[in-house]
């Protein structure tokens, strides 16, 4: 176990240095700042990691770029704006509502709303089925009320 | 009515099945532009054989013209220089080359060692510019109209079918 351990511990604190190492003195302040931004932003590069977790050239760059941006003491919306501006929507990993991501952002709901639109119809059509189902006649009452005691006389 | 039980499943099957073979047409690594029909944005960088000398997007107002990104570093640029040559000797368009986190001695002798179909080409080397074209890797073109509009983004070397199918058609439509 402790030889698994190890190598893993390392890698996770040589990583840690890369980040840190990144520039001279960080600011803890701006890296937090920087690290909630980043990790809304998509790496053109490697797609499925963010900004924040890349380490990318690119995603060094945009990382330098966004400290710059907070540093002039930009907001987030306008340092996402200014991603969006270069990147398109696709930079951001929770995609603005409009025309083209309507169905994206609207289409869960609408399958939940479906299904349960369904499950109503499909439950009413049941019991209706259930109430317009005849009454046994009376013979076939007699029927069932023999098969009924012949079990209850083979489980005495 | 029985039959509605199998068919509304298969049904929806179905329509994932095209969805999904949709999606594997795309190629994910494509991006679309957000600078499409956007007027390409100003700088001022300086030359790569002349350092002293700038270049801005604004000297090419009145043509229309490539801004190809580029790097010694980059091997689909191997790929595609054939091609960018190809139509440096066909004088078909003035071709900028946008020489992307670099060093300048590197692409220099990069260029004389592939051929340099480029009118000139400027210096990023720390990528500023190629951010504020949205850069995501090399090689990309954008092709610019004469009113220094962005028409057109070709992310990945150009092919030799890619000239002739997409830019070509392009260019003509623009130079008219």
């Amino acid at each position: 176990m402790k030889k698994l351990v190890a190598p893993l511990l390392l890698a996770a604190s040589l990583g840690a240095w890369a980040q840190s190492a990144e520039i001279a003195n960080p600011d803890p302040k701006v890296e937090a700042r920087l690290k909630s931004i980043a990790h809304e932003l998509r790496c053109l590069v490697c797609q499925n990691q963010t900004i924040a977790d890349s380490e990318a050239p690119l995603a060094v760059d945009l990382r330098q770029q966004t400290r710059k941006m907070i540093a002039e003491g930009k907001s987030d919306d306008e340092i996402r704006a200014y991603m969006v501006d270069r990147y398109g929507d696709f930079v951001l990993y929770k995609p603005p509502f409009n025309a083209v991501t309507a169905v994206l952002w609207a289409g869960p709901a609408l399958l939940v709303i479906g299904a349960i639109a369904t499950m109503f119809v499909f439950l009413r059509r049941r019991r209706e089925a259930a109430a317009a189902t005849p009454a046994p006649d009376a013979r076939r009452r007699k029927e069932i009320e023999a098969l009924l005691a012949a079990e209850d006389d083979a489980r005495k | 009515m029985k039959a509605l039980k199998y068919i509304v499943p298969l049904a929806i099957f179905a329509i994932l099945c095209v969805f999904l073979a949709v999606g594997l047409t795309k190629d994910p690594r494509k991006v679309p532009s957000p600078f499409i029909g956007k007027p390409a944005p100003a700088f001022s960088l300086a030359r790569l054989h002349e350092p002293a000398a700038t270049f801005s997007p604004e000297d090419m107002k009145g043509k229309v013209w490539l801004l190809n990104v580029w790097a010694s570093w980059c091997v689909s640029c191997r790929v595609e220089h054939p091609v960018l040559n190809d139509m440096n000797r066909r004088g078909l368009v003035p071709i900028v080359g946008l020489n992307y986190k670099d060093q300048r001695a590197d692409a220099t002798k990069w260029l004389a060692q592939h051929g340099n179909p480029y009118t000139l080409s400027v210096w990023d080397f720390d990528g500023k510019v190629g951010i504020d074209y949205g850069v995501y890797g090399a090689p990309e073109t954008f092709v610019i109209d004469k009113q220094g509009v962005i028409r057109y983004k070709h992310i990945g070397p150009i092919s030799p079918q890619d000239l002739e199918t997409i830019l070509l058609p392009l260019l003509a439509k623009l130079n008219a």
